[in-house]
């Protein structure tokens, strides 16, 4: 068997009961490749997102990680495999839990899988240096950042393991100019330097041009099958 | 907002305190008279004890002076003692009943929302069914059954009022539980009971010790309910609720001070504890905190 080193959604459908989401997708992201994911609202893409990350069970297709199937999803999933693939949504507000502190947002991953606390302690100040939290922000809670700060923090939960395929769900969508360039340039170093897969998601065509090494137009995916 | 009599009274109440933004000096004068009626309902027995059952005729309806501070009723009873052991009694069943009904609902509710589909549809129909029916009549059914006491007074509030409670629990839980940051943690390697403790309940508890706090006020409301229609404590025991009810009688002779005591109290001491609780709620949840600074 060859090892595959991908992140693949197989001939993937999801309905919403009567509604059909995902028709027969099949997505490829191949490690230290960006790829960027464009089509019309509803069409799809958050649900795609969801699926790879293994937080919704397909109904049809499957999702595998480096060549290995993935059947289960959520909680099913084996923490080795779970913490592999990690996803940056659009809206940072929604999920960060507001009762944590940034740091303890971005140490939460850690603690869960049972780090050491000086281990987590020495991780999270490293991620948040990379990701611009100054140590006054670190100790805030998220009603009291604002949204670029909070998808900083977000941005720094998602990479604590060292995942190695990230999913980028709209997740510059609502920043300014100035954090968007920052958060971009922090993902794509990541990439290089893990050699990790990226999917990003975004209605910003310049930006999805300049990251991604290829582009993936899910309608016309979807589309072609039926 | 055509539902809104159709909600139960709890949320109504927690809804209306929202616009209620208690100040520090509003809450320092709540807490004080709090502490006052709880120091004097605890102490009373052993500084100023009440035979439950004296009477003296030849002092019947006197109206307040210095010797009677609330004057005395149709059977020459102290108003103004008699009233402190009545709000003895009520905030024994108001604390004891919302206990009972938070730790009901928060089951009840805990049990719907963690596990969610058939088993919460069937949970919530029997809550649906049993909120159908006027709490206050089910209430009635309930003493009915029972000897007048102290403990069917607490069972008849306490089995009436974890409805709102349950549904509160619930649909935080179940809310929660679709929030992105659950996901987040999920795919972070949480599992189950590190959600469920350190994500889920957190959320939740505040929010059902605030229920309960907020539901006292309206327990003593039922308790004196009760009482005034003659279904709660036997009618010589003092109760805040038979002394307004006997007090009635009274009003017609002219001696209009015989309910007034009780009442006053029962309206303090609710307010007090409602207004502690609007603050409580106002410093322990962020997203309301976050809403008040902008």
């Amino acid at each position: 068997m060859t090892s595959a080193q991908h992140l693949l959604a197989d001939e993937v459908s999801v309905s919403y009961g009567r509604q059909v989401v995902l028709d027969d997708v099949t997505v490829r992201i191949g490690r230290g490749e960006t790829v960027g994911l464009r089509g019309p609202s509803g069409c799809g893409k958050s649900t795609l997102v969801r699926v790879l990350a293994l937080l919704h069970r397909p109904d049809q297709g499957r999702v595998s990680i480096d060549g290995t199937p993935v059947d289960a999803v959520r909680y099913a999933v084996p923490v080795a495999l779970r913490t592999r693939v990690a996803a940056l949504f659009q809206s940072p507000r929604a999920a960060a839990d507001p009762r944590l502190s940034l740091t303890d947002l971005i140490a939460e991953p850690l603690r869960a899988t049972r780090t050491p606390e000086s281990a987590v302690r020495e991780r999270v100040a490293e991620l948040a240096d990379l990701v611009g939290l100054t140590a006054d922000l670190r100790s805030r809670r998220p009603h009291a950042v604002s949204d670029g700060q909070l998808q900083r923090a977000c941005l720094a939960r998602a990479l604590v393991h060292r995942p190695d395929y990230l999913l980028c769900d709209e997740a510059t969508a609502m920043l300014d100019a100035s954090t968007q360039a920052h958060v971009a340039a922090v993902i794509r170093d990541y990439q290089r330097t893990q050699q990790a897969g990226v999917l990003v998601i975004t209605h910003d065509q310049t930006l999805l041009a300049r990251w991604s090494d290829r582009i993936v137009d899910l309608a016309s995916t979807a589309g072609a099958r039926s | 907002m055509a539902d809104l009599a159709a909600r139960p009274p709890l949320l109504r109440v927690a809804r209306s305190r929202l616009r209620l933004r208690s100040g520090r000096a509003g809450a320092v004068a709540a807490g004080l008279v709090l502490l006052v009626a709880v120091a004097g309902s605890l102490l009373a027995p052993l500084v100023w004890p009440l035979d439950q059952s004296a009477v003296a005729l030849d002092q019947t309806r006197l109206a307040p002076s210095w010797a009677h501070l609330a004057g005395t009723d149709d059977l020459g009873r102290d108003v103004a003692h008699r009233a402190v052991y009545g709000l003895r009694v009520s905030l024994l069943v108001g604390a004891v009943a919302a206990l009972v009904a938070t730790v009901l609902g928060g089951v009840v509710g805990g049990i719907a929302g963690t596990l969610g589909g058939r088993v919460d549809r069937i949970l919530m129909r029997i809550v649906d069914t049993i909120a159908a029916m006027p709490h206050l009549l089910l209430g009635i059914f309930i003493v009915a059954m029972l000897r007048p006491s102290l403990g069917a007074v607490i069972a008849s509030v306490g089995l009436t009022h974890w409805l709102s409670t349950a549904r509160i629990v619930r649909s935080e839980l179940l809310s929660l539980r679709t929030r992105p940051f659950v996901d987040a943690a999920i795919s972070g390697g949480a599992g189950r009971l590190r959600v469920l403790t350190r994500h889920l309940l957190p959320h939740v508890l505040p929010r059902l010790a605030l229920a309960t706090t907020l539901m006292i006020p309206h327990a003593v409301w039922h308790e004196t309910a009760l009482s005034f229609l003659g279904l709660g404590l036997p009618p010589h025991l003092a109760s805040l609720g038979n002394m307004i009810n006997d007090g009635q009688g009274s009003l017609l002779t002219g001696a209009w001070w015989a309910s007034l005591a009780p009442g006053a109290v029962i309206v303090v001491v609710t307010l007090a504890i409602a207004v502690l609780a609007a603050r409580w709620r106002d410093r322990l949840d962020p997203r309301i905190r976050a809403e008040l600074h902008l």
